[in-house]
């Protein structure tokens, strides 16, 4: 049993810190949840695509280093360590391609992927419908076959950043007669400036465009964009949010990195809590603190601040042992919904504690001119709210982890 | 980097898994609250046989040591099966007296490995514990007061714990074995060993509790259906899987840093301590409550398990001390 890292990980790790220290912006792209901010972000896309940073992990033919899951972690760590912008791509990176990968085909691969990774064409998911959300099998859009492809029709919703993205994809009932709601249903990928699509972006709860409703009006979609079999897209999509829940969406390095800024929050805001007129009632305190000076004015504060630190060590560690069995020939089932879970909370947890660390000029939106630290923590806590929603409700989540991992009878949701 | 316990480990695992679920613990418990310690003696011996207290020690002096993973994986089996006694104690002596040598360490860690000789340990500092686990059933009780350590003369009157396993008796008296600026040093490296082997006994404490509440809620009915199959049920035990699964690679972690002497190696065992801890004490809550009524009486055995929680949550370490050592620079707090 060890933690350690060989040579070439660790080169691979100063080569991207390196680069990242170099191109990274000084001052934070303006939110991708707005137009400016998502085509800045699609720019940085570009950036990191030049230099094969966009997709390490795949294939170097489709612009990646062919890095293993190890290395793609080592990025992730270096990646939020130097405070680089959130990825504009990530749905298509993180969701669309693990697919492609596993059911696509190599012209699928040839045609989508080196667009995808260069920001070029950014993709949307498709998966919610106004009565289909936790219960997704219920959906009731529409394939019907037709010559040379399928055309679509229903109703999408919660589809994040289709307000601006290119493409989207997600799952169709294209056999309505099928015994079981699961089957019969495919996986398609389609244009959103095609005819007979209409988006209608839905304002977040801080009111910026982060998802949106489609429209879809006998929308064609050619042949060559089903994924995998026709009828097969339930099975297929479950491999997709397999991944979305457990490693690839939300990598420890953005935990590590947010822990740490956390970090020297609590420092920089407990220094000013030791100016001379409160030094004395501080020394007077339990006298339990840290010893070197700083934080130990309020406790409640600090153990928050050490839980998230922990945390996040946990997350970092708990992936690095999924990593090792599955370098070790294991695979990632229901374990992944543990990840899930655990980092949701940790993220609001870490948010909340830098939002109280703040106190009153806390509630300052990100759009506030005076935001701490250019809005990120408001930004931040905004997103992390979310985190417990998407890819699975946290609820549902629970549920797979005490029917698959503790072997409790299925009941009633 | 293979972060993960090799086969050699979990064989080791396997195997005091097997002796402990065939020695009927809870009633070596029982008898151990009453302060009859012959069963749980003749339990040492055996796990002395297995290899558990020579871990600790040195192989100069007679030990396997020092192997903080395999401790680690040793006491999660030890919590796992509610093994009373001076365990962590005995562990963590000889792990001081290891790293202060002399003669006292030629004199007791041959023993300590052999399982000829119990000990325990207390040492006296601010926020610490002023007494000694079953001083009472111990060959030697060690106690490090600044830069001194004492093989104590006798002891207080033994105090019941909240767990009935634990009997804690002050340390009286005694010769000092040791003296310097050394003994703080080996002090501090006893606590953290001890601090680990606490944390890995709170992860199978807390994980036998979640598989005995599992097992219960999976049999018992009512209206008419398994009370398992109730999603407020489900719930709380997924929360207690959550909390258990992610406290384990701290407690590895902090296992190799102890192994590698890390400087860090405080601070991972302190991340560890309270995460270990504060989820094998939310297991025993979890166990209480969906027990039921039957949870909250001492004649259901699942009571020794659930009664252990809270007492590993404050020793060698509070919730509060182990979270001011993750942030402070030094990682000693």
């Amino acid at each position: 049993m060890d933690l350690d890292f060989t040579a070439a990980e660790d080169a691979f790790r100063a080569e991207a810190r390196d680069w990242l220290a170099s191109h990274v912006p000084s001052v934070p792209l303006p939110s991708l949840e707005t137009a400016a901010g998502f085509a800045a972000h699609r720019e940085w896309e570009r950036t990191l695509f030049a230099d094969r940073w966009s997709v390490v992990s795949w294939p170097g033919e489709f612009g990646g280093r062919g890095a293993s899951l190890l290395e793609w972690l080592i990025f992730e760590e270096e990646y939020y360590r130097a405070g680089a912008p959130g990825r504009v791509s990530q749905n298509g990176i993180n969701l669309l391609a693990p697919t492609l990968f596993e059911h696509g085909t190599d012209e699928q691969r040839a045609r989508i992927l080196p667009p995808m990774a260069s920001g070029e064409v950014i993709w949307a998911q498709a998966w919610s419908e106004p009565e289909a959300g936790s219960d997704l099998a219920s959906l009731r859009s529409t394939a019907v076959r037709t010559e040379g492809g399928w055309r679509i029709g229903g109703q999408k919703t919660w589809s994040s950043r289709a307000a601006f993205a290119d493409r989207a994809f997600g799952l169709f009932r294209s056999d309505p007669d099928a015994d079981r709601p699961h089957r019969g249903l495919t996986y398609l990928m389609f244009p959103l400036d095609a005819d007979g699509v209409t988006v209608r972006p839905i304002g977040r709860l801080d009111g910026k465009p982060a998802f949106a409703e489609l429209f879809l009006d006998d929308v064609f979609v050619p042949d060559e964009d089903v994924v995998g079999e026709p009828g097969q897209g339930w099975r297929i999509a479950m491999s997709t949010t397999g991944n979305e829940r457990g490693l690839t969406l939300r990598s420890p390095g953005r935990f590590i990195a947010a822990a740490d800024r956390l970090t020297a929050l609590w420092h920089s805001t407990a220094d000013l809590a030791h100016a001379p007129e409160t030094a004395h009632a501080v020394d007077s305190g339990s006298g339990s603190g840290s010893g070197s000076g700083s934080g130990s004015h309020d406790t409640a504060l600090r153990d928050r601040v050490a839980d998230a630190v922990i945390g996040a060590r946990a997350y970092r560690l708990f992936t690095y042992a999924h990593a090792s069995r599955i370098a070790a020939g294991g695979s990632i089932g229901a374990e992944s919904s543990l990840n899930k879970v655990f980092w949701s909370e940790l993220d609001i947890a870490l948010h909340e504690t830098a939002l109280d660390l703040l106190g009153p000029c806390g509630e300052l939106s990100d759009e506030a001119t005076e935001a701490p630290a250019h809005g990120s923590w408001a930004e931040g806590h905004t997103f992390s709210l979310a985190g417990p929603i998407y890819a699975g409700t946290n609820e549902i989540q629970r549920d797979i982890i005490a029917e698959r991992l503790l072997g409790l009878p299925k009941g009633r949701r | 980097m293979r972060f993960l316990l090799d086969d050699e480990q979990r064989e080791f695992a396997r195997a005091l898994d097997g002796l402990l679920g065939s020695a009927g613990t809870p009633g070596v418990v029982r008898s151990w609250a009453c302060g009859d310690h012959g069963p749980g003696r003749a339990l040492w011996g055996r796990l002395a046989q297995a290899g558990v207290f020579a871990l600790a020690v040195p192989e100069e002096h007679e030990g396997l040591g020092p192997l903080p993973v395999e401790l680690a994986v040793a006491f999660d089996e030890l919590g796992r099966h509610a093994v009373p006694g001076p365990l962590v104690e005995t562990v963590a002596a000889g792990a001081l007296l290891g790293r202060l040598g002399g003669d006292t360490a030629r004199a007791w860690l041959p023993q300590l490995a052999s399982g000829k000789a119990v000990a325990s340990l207390c040492v006296l500092a601010p926020g610490g514990s002023p007494y000694a686990l079953d001083a009472d059933a111990a060959d030697a009780v060690f106690v490090v007061d600044g830069d001194t350590v004492r093989l104590a003369r006798s002891h207080g009157p033994v105090q019941p714990s909240a767990d009935p396993a634990r009997r804690l008796a002050r340390p009286l008296g005694g010769v000092v074995l040791t003296q310097g600026p050394a003994v703080e040093v080996a002090a501090a490296h006893a606590a953290d060993v001890a601090a680990l082997a606490t944390a890995a006994q709170a992860l199978g404490l807390g994980r036998a509790l979640l598989e005995r509440t599992v097992e219960y809620v999976r049999l018992r009915t009512q209206f008419g259906v398994a009370v398992g199959s109730f999603q407020a049920v489900k719930h709380r035990l997924a929360d207690t899987l959550i909390a258990l699964e992610f406290a384990q690679p701290l407690v590895h972690a902090a296992a190799l840093a102890l192994a590698a002497d890390d400087p860090a190696a405080g601070r991972e065992v302190a991340a560890a301590k309270v995460s270990a801890c504060e989820a094998a004490y939310g297991a025993a809550r979890t166990a209480l409550q969906l027990h039921g009524a039957v949870g909250y009486t001492d004649e259901l055995d699942v009571s020794l398990w659930i009664r252990k929680a809270r007492p590993l949550r404050t020793a060698w370490g509070t919730p509060t001390a182990c979270r001011a050592r993750v942030l402070a620079p030094d990682g000693r707090g």
